[in-house]
């Protein structure tokens, strides 16, 4: 598998698998306005990964014109085991509250902003064009969470602690973001010009939200926990996928 | 919590008949609730560039950047390039039924208001 | 004025279809008949997002998937704006979902039936939201305004549900043979749960005259189902299924298709609380409610804390 489509299918994954997460709230979100505001992200999620897997699904059919079986958009979500699922492990982390939910999802949302304004002007156009698509899309999610995390942090004391318990809980789960992969190296990407922002961002957005990052972190000292680019996942990962790939586990080959 | 609850269609059941439920049992929990409860907003959406404002509807927000995403998410979710307007719906002073006459009906007199008033020459008349 | 003339005045307005405006002068009853009906409304949406939600992470294609949440979305959307629409008669939103998550107040019976294979998903669009659409159609006529604007808004996004729901039943139509048997099971679990959304016959259901007097209901809950009973029994045969009903038949007299008459027991058990799901329903409400209070509570506090910075500053 050449890195272009290794290097797609994660962007797709980290999209899909974070969609499903979001999706779980639908119909279990705190307030009925925020049920509907979480399912729009999971919507604009699950739409991401279909463009990116079914640019995939070109590049694989493209590369391979004889295979018996020719790549989708579904077989690639669909029939893969978590070994070849190449998200990052904090999209696929269960839930937990409301608090965890919210800063998963601004911690990524902000990396997936600074990411995607260099994609948007990456020389493959496809990518760039997916990237421009969706960046506004993900201005949104950046700045709906990013709100909650102020509002929470900065809230009533439960909800303060409940904040910091979802720091502590994740905290570990950011630096893989920016540790690149085999197939990440041969992209134009400067990972370490979008750490340097993220860490910027995400400071200013915590003071304000009156919340402080683990006290190692400060050293750069907190152990991170990488191996879901490379398909070295958490065993919160098959469960997910046992569901997500129920129908087409069960019911090979079928028209739905 | 031996809860079961009474349903209905749309209002179709009277409630002496549907039964099943004990309400003295239920402990509602209504007598917390002021401080959770956000208040509500009115939602005025231009849906296109050009056209003015329109009530679309309300919705609850605990402030005013939490009511402009909510309006998004949730009065504009077929639409693209819109305006939001939002305010509290306590901001809102409304004529009441009984003014209407005084307001309204004086407007009906002038009727060299109205462009049909002036008869014109058929010649300039799309005027 | 003496209520006897304002009583008077507002139902001359019934008659004229001139539509009643949240100020304006209406009977007691009125009000409480149209709290009840349109709140009892904004719960079965809201209920309703549940068993169509079982299926959200198990979607078998990404496109359906994408298709399931956006319709469970609009279904949130849906019952925002009918709460909306109670809130403009002088109850709080808190205090309509608290009469739910107490008992008090009721939503759909169809909604505690559980989804037990993907093709409930095709047969809950089709059925389920058919027959929603054939009383929300005559509900854009009601003559409580906020309830009537509501209802068009609803109506306008609904018209996708129940294609999405038939093209689910259609591509099953056309599968394999398990399919094809999910297909046919499916309609067969929802056919007579959905004829019992219409609610009791006309003779039984004490509400309907008065609602149907102040314009609140256009139809009865006979007509309207049978106009349903008309338009599906044309349907399936597209779908080359079967609706298991053997009294299903076309009258060409009544130009109307006669059918079985409905197990009364079952329905009365629904509604007194012993469906299959009526449980797991309200318990998945409340728990979601009550684990969202710290989050309505912080966001609450966090935006007074705001209000009395910017009058400090």
């Amino acid at each position: 598998m050449n890195s272009l489509i290794a290097y797609t299918l994660h962007l797709a994954d980290n999209a899909l698998i974070l969609s499903q997460r979001n999706s779980e709230w639908c119909g279990h979100g705190p307030v009925l306005e925020q049920d509907i505001a979480i399912t729009n992200i999971s919507l604009d999620l699950i739409g991401q990964a279909r463009n990116f897997y079914q640019y995939a699904e070109s590049l694989i059919n493209h590369s391979d014109g004889t295979a018996a079986n020719p790549a989708s958009e579904d077989s690639l979500a669909y029939l893969r085991t978590e070994r070849e699922f190449k998200n990052l492990l904090l999209v696929e982390l269960p839930n937990g509250d409301w608090a965890q939910t919210v800063l998963r999802q601004f911690f990524f949302s902000q990396y997936q902003y600074l990411l995607f304004q260099q994609l948007q002007f990456s020389k493959d156009e496809q990518i760039a064009a997916i990237a421009a698509k969706s960046i506004k899309e993900v201005s949104y999610h950046l700045r709906w969470s990013s709100e909650w995390v102020i509002r929470l942090g900065d809230g009533t004391r439960e909800s303060h602690d409940r904040m910091e318990k979802a720091m502590n809980e994740l905290w570990a789960y950011t630096g893989e973001m920016f540790e690149p992969a085999g197939y990440e190296k041969e992209m134009p990407v400067e990972s370490e010009e979008i750490k340097k922002e993220w860490d910027e961002k995400v400071r200013q957005v915590l003071e304000e939200a009156t919340l402080t990052l683990p006290p190692a972190s400060e050293k750069g000292s907190v152990f991170m926990h990488t191996g879901g680019k490379n398909g070295i996942h958490t065993e919160y990962m098959g469960h997910l996928l046992a569901e997500l790939q129920y129908m087409q586990r069960a019911y090979p080959g079928c028209e739905w | 919590m031996n809860i079961q609850i009474r349903k209905f269609f749309y209002g179709d059941i009277p409630d002496d008949q549907s039964g099943g439920n004990d309400l003295k049992n239920t402990q509602g929990p209504s007598s917390e609730t002021k401080k959770t409860d956000w208040p509500l907003w009115e939602v005025f959406i231009r849906s296109r560039q050009g056209l003015d404002h329109k009530h679309a509807g309300s919705l609850h927000a605990a402030d005013a950047k939490m009511a402009i995403e909510n309006a998004r998410d949730v009065y504009t979710r077929r639409m693209e390039g819109v305006s939001i307007w939002v305010v509290e719906s306590k901001y809102i002073h409304a004529t009441t039924p009984d003014e209407s006459g005084e307001l309204y009906e004086p407007a009906e007199d002038k009727i060299y208001r109205y462009p049909t008033f002036y008869k014109l020459p058929d010649e300039v008349n799309q005027m | 004025m003496a209520v006897q003339d304002l009583e008077k005045i507002f139902q001359q307005k019934i008659e004229q279809e001139i539509k009643i405006e949240p100020k304006d002068w209406m009977p007691e009853a009125y009000r409480k008949a149209n709290i009840r009906q349109i709140s009892q409304h904004a719960h079965s949406e809201i209920v309703g997002m549940l068993p169509e939600g079982n299926w959200i992470s198990r979607a078998p294609t990404l496109k359906r998937k994408q298709i399931l949440l956006a319709k469970v979305q609009d279904e949130a959307g849906h019952g925002l704006y009918l709460y909306s629409a109670t809130e403009t008669l002088g109850i709080t939103r808190e205090e309509t979902i608290n009469d739910l998550h107490s008992g008090k107040a009721k939503y759909s019976s169809i909604f505690n039936y559980p989804t037990l294979t993907w093709a409930d998903i095709g047969a809950i669009g089709w059925l389920v939201d058919g027959a929603a659409i054939v009383n929300q159609v005559m509900l854009t006529r009601t003559s409580y305004g906020p309830y009537a604007r509501a209802m068009v808004r609803i109506c306008k996004e609904e018209s996708f549900h129940q294609r999405q729901g038939f093209e689910i039943l259609l591509t099953l139509s056309k599968g394999s043979k398990e399919q094809k048997e999910m297909c046919q099971d499916a309609i067969n679990r929802w056919w007579w749960p959905s004829l019992m959304m219409f609610g009791p016959h006309d003779k039984d259901s004490p509400h309907s005259e008065q609602s149907m007097k102040w314009k609140i209901k256009r139809k009865s809950n006979d007509e309207l189902r049978q106009s349903f009973v008309d338009m599906i029994a044309e349907q399936v045969k597209v779908l080359g299924m079967r609706l298991p009903d053997d009294h299903l038949k076309w009258n060409e007299e009544r130009k109307h298709y006669d059918f079985g008459e409905i197990d009364w027991k079952e329905f009365w058990n629904v509604v007194k609380g012993n469906g299959p799901c009526n449980k797991q329903r309200l318990d998945a409400r409340r728990k979601a409610w009550e684990e969202g209070k710290w989050v309505r509570e912080a966001a609450a506090a966090y935006a007074e804390k705001r209000k009395a910075r910017q009058k400090a500053a």
